[in-house]
């Protein structure tokens, strides 16, 4: 091991009180962000769930529909327009809305009705854990998450319920299709949706639109928006981040989150560089002896660059145990933790940034000592 | 026929401006040479820590030059002197200024490492210097499981482990007892003797002077007197300043070779 490196942890684990005050100031840190942007991730990846889990090429959409909930209505007449268009080879309605779940002991919760025309390739839910999609063509037949098992009072396949006063069958499970709102998702044929939604049939929330193999994407979006007015076709990318860019801006949420987040950075650094300049100031005749001894700059920064490094790495791998915990711990939530390998790599690059300029106040201290008070003492 | 490592020629230092000003060293001509031990001493608040600062390249001169081996430090930026202090300075403190979280070794080992000198032939060195002060067997005790003359003697192994010109000690028996002052006086006697080196010590002890090639008095920022010795430790050990007076001469305004 350098000598610098030595002496870097040497002077560290000397003040073992301060040392792990300093770790727990990078740990609070480094999870704080961790949280904050897995939350972030996690909720982003949940308001998109439904678009980015659709096989489709293009999103139909009226013209104010900012995300998938967002209820609007388009005109079913609109399917065979779409269809006439060059380079469209299929066109599904979509209906969704919310809607009144009647538990058995008769109490009433709201949920979200997905209904989808699988026969015309409409969404299809994903994750099936027992039972099959396709019993969405059975009439009255529907698909739930079994995180929602307690919410809706159902145990699995066969349960049953009404919906709007309408009598269900759960025909299949899914696990894991958890929506942001909270409110249950519940998937159903199209023409059950309008029933349970009590839409009109001549209205229909959305259209995915498959387009030819040999179909320009681009070039047909323009037709569409060209030939139908007051709407919005959008690839699913674009739907995505236009869901994503309302929720977690437009509304704040997500800038709640970054601010966590950039609060965290805020903390941990300032936490770091006062361990760091106490520490410095503690061995302030050491590093002018250094000074004395003909030790250049670059070395002296080496000893405290070290010293935040050391810090780093190990407030780091303490903080990614913890991280890792509540991933596990949320696993299963409303709100998941999602924290991803780039997500980690990034975390560690930024642990070693603030620790480099939690270094700074103390190189600054450093730089500037006198070699000559060596000899005062 | 000795050269001169270090040489101080009109210089003065003074701190802070206009009636407040103090003037801590006044036209000072002083030239160390290899193989000599130079004993600096005078009362407290002559300029000696200055002087001292000056030499050793931590101080710039108000006025005067100082040449390092050769190199004036006229000008020279921080990095520029720390180079000079690297390349020809070792340094001996009265509190020893050993890195407590270092072993011994280690604390030598700092002194090439800050040179860039490194692996095994930096061990060896190390291990042999203190072998020569006599610590063959302390290399890994750290500085607390030391007795002051021995943290003393690491302190000077690691001022004479790379080879500089010029060893300046500040006060280094001023923390110890008689034996091991004396002990410590004869280790930077044979160093400016056997190894050819420059030595400044800063002393207030008389019972030192006998190891002393030149004794240098200082007062008021300037260099009073001068005296060659050639007395041994025994006689010296009284601290009879007389003994020492009688061979000086008066210096009127500056100590110059």
């Amino acid at each position: 091991m350098s000598l610098v490196l030595t002496l870097a942890m040497r002077n560290l684990f000397q003040d073992r009180l301060r040392f792990v005050a300093s770790l727990m100031g990078i740990v609070f840190s480094v999870v704080l962000v961790m949280v904050q942007m897995g939350l972030y991730f996690g909720f982003s990846a949940m308001i998109t769930t439904v678009i980015d889990h659709t096989k489709t090429d293009l999103w139909i959409v009226s013209k104010g529909t900012k995300y998938f909930e967002d209820l609007s209505l388009l005109n079913t007449g609109t399917k065979e327009r779409l269809l006439k268009i060059e380079g469209v080879s299929e066109v599904a309605a979509g209906v969704a809305g919310f809607s009144a779940w009647r538990l058995p002991d008769g109490v009433m919760t709201s949920v979200f009705i997905i209904g989808t025309d699988l026969a015309s390739g409409g969404l299809s839910p994903w994750n099936v854990v027992e039972g099959t999609a396709q019993s969405l063509i059975t009439p009255r037949t529907v698909v739930i998450d079994r995180s929602y098992y307690d919410r809706l009072g159902a145990s699995g396949v066969g349960t049953t319920a009404q919906i709007r006063g309408l009598p269900v069958t759960v025909g299949a499970v899914t696990d894991g299709i958890r929506s942001f709102t909270t409110t249950p998702y519940v998937f159903s044929g199209l023409r059950d949706a309008w029933a349970f939604t009590g839409l009109p049939t001549n209205f229909a929330s959305h259209f995915l639109v498959r387009l030819k193999p040999e179909a320009n994407i681009e070039r047909t979006r323009q037709s569409i928006l060209s030939s139908i007015s007051g709407i919005q076709a959008l690839t699913p990318d674009q739907f995505s981040e236009q869901s994503r860019s309302f929720w977690l801006f437009r509304t704040g949420a997500g800038a709640a989150l970054v601010a966590g987040a950039l609060l965290g950075v805020i903390v941990g650094t300032v936490i770091v560089a006062q361990t760091l300049y106490s520490s410095t100031k503690d061995h302030l005749y050491e590093f002018a002896t250094l000074r004395a001894m003909g030790a250049s700059n670059s070395y002296i920064y080496q000893v405290i660059i070290c010293q935040a490094l050391v810090n780093a790495v190990i407030g780091f791998g303490i903080a990614a145990l913890i991280g890792s915990g509540v991933v596990h711990f949320t696993a299963k939530s409303a709100l998941q933790v999602v924290i991803t390998p780039v997500l980690i790599v990034e975390l560690f690059v930024l642990t070693i940034v603030m620790c480099i300029v939690s270094a700074m106040t103390a190189i600054y201290r450093v730089v500037r000592v006198d070699p000559a008070i060596v000899l005062t003492r | 026929m000795t050269e001169s490592v270090i040489e101080a020629a009109n210089v003065g230092k003074s701190f802070g401006d206009g009636p407040a000003s103090v003037q801590a060293l006044k036209d000072v001509n002083l030239t160390l040479n290899g193989g000599e031990l130079t004993v600096l001493m005078g009362p407290s608040g002559s300029g000696k820590t200055t002087l001292l600062s000056i030499l050793g390249c931590m101080l710039a001169p108000t006025v005067g030059t100082v040449r390092i081996c050769g190199t004036t430090t006229s000008g020279a930026r921080p990095e520029q002197l720390a180079k000079i202090r690297r390349q020809h300075i070792g340094f001996v403190f009265q509190s020893y200024h050993l890195f407590s979280t270092l072993t011994s070794a280690e604390n030598v080992l700092l002194a090439l490492d800050v040179r860039g000198e490194r692996g095994p032939k930096a061990m060896a060195k190390t291990r042999d210097v203190l072998a020569s002060v006599g610590l063959a067997s302390k290399l890994e005790s750290f500085p607390r499981q030391l007795s002051g003359g021995e943290q003393q003697r690491v302190a000077i192994a690691r001022a004479i482990v790379a080879e500089p010109s010029a060893i300046l000690a500040d006060e280094p028996t001023a923390a110890l007892d008689a034996a091991n002052g004396q002990a410590t006086m004869a280790i930077l006697s044979a160093i400016a003797k056997e190894r050819g080196r420059a030595v400044l010590v800063v002393t207030h002890d008389p019972r030192l002077f006998g190891f002393a090639d030149r004794i240098v008095y200082i007062e008021d920022g300037a260099l009073r007197r001068e005296a060659s010795t050639s007395l041994g430790p025994a006689d010296t050990q009284r601290g009879d300043p007389s003994q020492w007076n009688a061979s000086s001469k008066a210096i009127s305004s500056s100590s110059s070779q």
